[in-house]
């Protein structure tokens, strides 16, 4: 479905330039779910903006069933079908959560809305009307993101840290939520951008992003046992040695 | 009576009403009074002032009184000193506003003084909408003035809304708080084009317990200027609070300026003001969702200004 050929991206600074994501080759198939991974400031959050549209990539293609989308702007790609889950999205004075859904999927209804509010572990009585200004925590702020993605209902849904700052019980209804929608749907695919060692495993295929390139890509029976320890040694970096689950 | 499809048009934009409401109103256009009605709880009759005096019963409950003006006709500049009395305990909503049409080149003025007096234990919403339309270069300008007191134990809020069309306005509030008595002041600004706003409101918190918050949400766009002031002053035990954010848009220039004054070592005030410009993320957050960028702005703004 999506396809990524010899795809980088470099800034230019004062004279000087320096490659971001390089030579990047990847097929993404519907019915799969693929986990990203790899080291912070590997690259992974710029290659999921540049297939987004957001940045816009300095050499290589981007095709999207064939079509060469490489000059398409964010709108044209969401409207393709491409979908983006923010790391941290942004914040919006007087948009309630009901509005932000309903822009992300128009159709809905409001009796749609309310259960996928649930779905994503927020109560709609309490939320539909919500400021999505400074209220919100940044664990709210994340399902609201996640749960307009899904309703998208995207050919690509792209999730970045999707487990960040959020409860450990609402991560594993949303990874179930997002392993059922799109695992083996043979209209669309998903790609986690994720550390999660509970999250990596179950997805289809790992690629593993470092200094911009893919190191390791393959069935996750292939990598996770080669980045299993490395996965768990990040994690206890960024905890202090406490135990993540 | 009937009103023709301009003033409906007009009416519906400053007021929510599609033809002449039940209960008490007011309608003046053109500089008189088109339409009077009283309601069994609220009296609307001529004043000393020779405006308006709407006298609203101690103990009424949940009613609402309209007094709109609409001007239609050019060159015209109407004047109005309009008197309200919320009696004890009563609890109403008035919904006052203007809109101007204006399709030639010559100058529509309308200046209004509302002095409003929320007697103890009432409670007050004040709605006040300004609007202008029209196909000419005539100016449509607008200078309110609403002096309100709020007695012991009441509550006021008074909400102005100004999105469209007026090319000049100097908006000016002006409050005296009594004991325990509440207001919140909020206003809600656009401006485009070359039109220039001038908002100043002042809130004197005077007696124990009382308490005033001012809260300005304004977007600028295109070469328009806009000037905020908003002061509490405490003058004994009290809480005030003053909160004005702006978006700044193309050309446009905003001073915002948040002034607090204590007279009293009990008294609490504080103030936020923040203006910038759309942030770049919301909009690729909504291009994300497929809406264009044209659309992305307008959203963020009606959001904003909701």
């Amino acid at each position: 479905m999506l396809h990524l050929e010899n795809l980088s991206f470099s800034v230019h600074n004062n004279g000087d330039s320096k490659q971001i994501i390089s030579d990047i080759n990847l097929d993404i198939k519907r019915g799969k779910l693929y986990g990203i991974t790899g080291p912070n400031g590997g690259g992974k959050t710029t290659l999921a903006k540049v297939i987004m549209g957001i940045l816009t990539h300095t050499a290589g293609h981007i095709y999207l069933d064939g079509e060469d989308i490489s000059d398409k702007n964010i709108t044209e790609r969401a409207n393709l079908g491409i979908a983006y889950a923010f790391q941290q999205p942004p914040r919006f004075k007087g948009l309630t959560v009901e509005d932000l859904v309903k822009i992300a999927q128009p159709k809905l209804s409001n009796l749609s809305v309310r259960k996928r509010m649930r779905d994503v572990g927020l109560c709609p009585e309490d939320y539909l009307d919500r400021d999505m200004g400074s209220g919100l925590s940044g664990g709210e702020m994340k399902r609201i993101e996640i749960l307009q993605v899904l309703a998208r209902n995207a050919k690509l849904a792209i999730f970045d840290e999707p487990e960040a700052g959020v409860d450990l019980w609402t991560i594993q209804r949303l990874v179930d939520i997002i392993v059922g929608k799109y695992q083996n749907n043979p209209e669309a695919a998903a790609v986690l951008i994720t550390h999660n060692r509970n999250i990596l495993p179950i997805c289809d295929e790992i690629v593993v992003i470092e200094e911009g390139r893919i190191k390791h890509h393959g069935h996750r029976d292939e990598i996770w046992p080669i980045i299993r320890d490395d996965i768990v040694c990040q994690v206890q970096d960024t905890c202090r040695g406490e135990e993540i689950i | 009576m009937k009103l023709e499809e301009l003033d409906k048009n007009l009416l519906n934009t400053i007021s929510d009403i599609k033809d002449i409401p039940k209960g008490a109103v007011n309608i003046r256009k053109d500089g008189q009074a088109i339409y009077r009605q009283s309601s069994p709880n609220i009296e609307i009759k001529t004043g000393e002032t020779g405006g308006l005096l709407v006298e609203i019963k101690p103990g009424t409950k949940n009613e609402t009184v309209h007094v709109p003006v609409i001007l239609t006709q050019t060159g015209l500049n109407d004047v109005v000193y309009n008197q309200f009395i919320v009696g004890e305990n009563a609890d109403a909503t008035i919904v006052a506003g203007c809109g101007i049409h204006n399709d030639s080149h010559g100058r529509s003025r309308h200046e209004g003084l509302h002095e409003i007096l929320v007697k103890e234990g009432a409670r007050l919403k004040y709605v006040e909408k300004h609007y202008g339309e029209g196909s000419g270069t005539g100016q449509k300008v607008l200078y309110p003035t609403t002096k309100i007191t709020v007695m012991k134990n009441a509550v006021a809020e008074i909400e102005t809304v100004q999105i469209k069309g007026v090319d000049d306005t100097v908006r000016i509030t002006e409050a005296y708080i009594h004991e325990k008595g509440s207001l919140k002041v909020v206003e809600r600004l656009m401006t485009h084009g070359e039109q220039n706003a001038v908002s100043e409101i002042k809130i004197n918190i005077e007696g124990q317990g009382g308490s005033g918050q001012i809260l300005s949400r304004s977007v600028a766009k295109d070469n328009s200027t806009q000037v905020f002031k908003a002061a509490l002053v405490g003058k004994n035990e009290c809480l005030g609070h003053v909160e004005c954010d702006a978006i700044i848009m193309d050309k446009a220039t905003i001073k915002a300026v948040p002034e607090l004054m204590a007279e009293d070592s009990n008294a609490v005030l504080t103030h936020e003001a923040a203006i910038g410009k759309i942030a770049g993320e919301q909009l690729i957050k909504l291009m994300s969702l497929g809406l264009t960028e044209g659309q992305a702005v307008d959203t963020i703004l009606e959001g904003f200004l909701k």
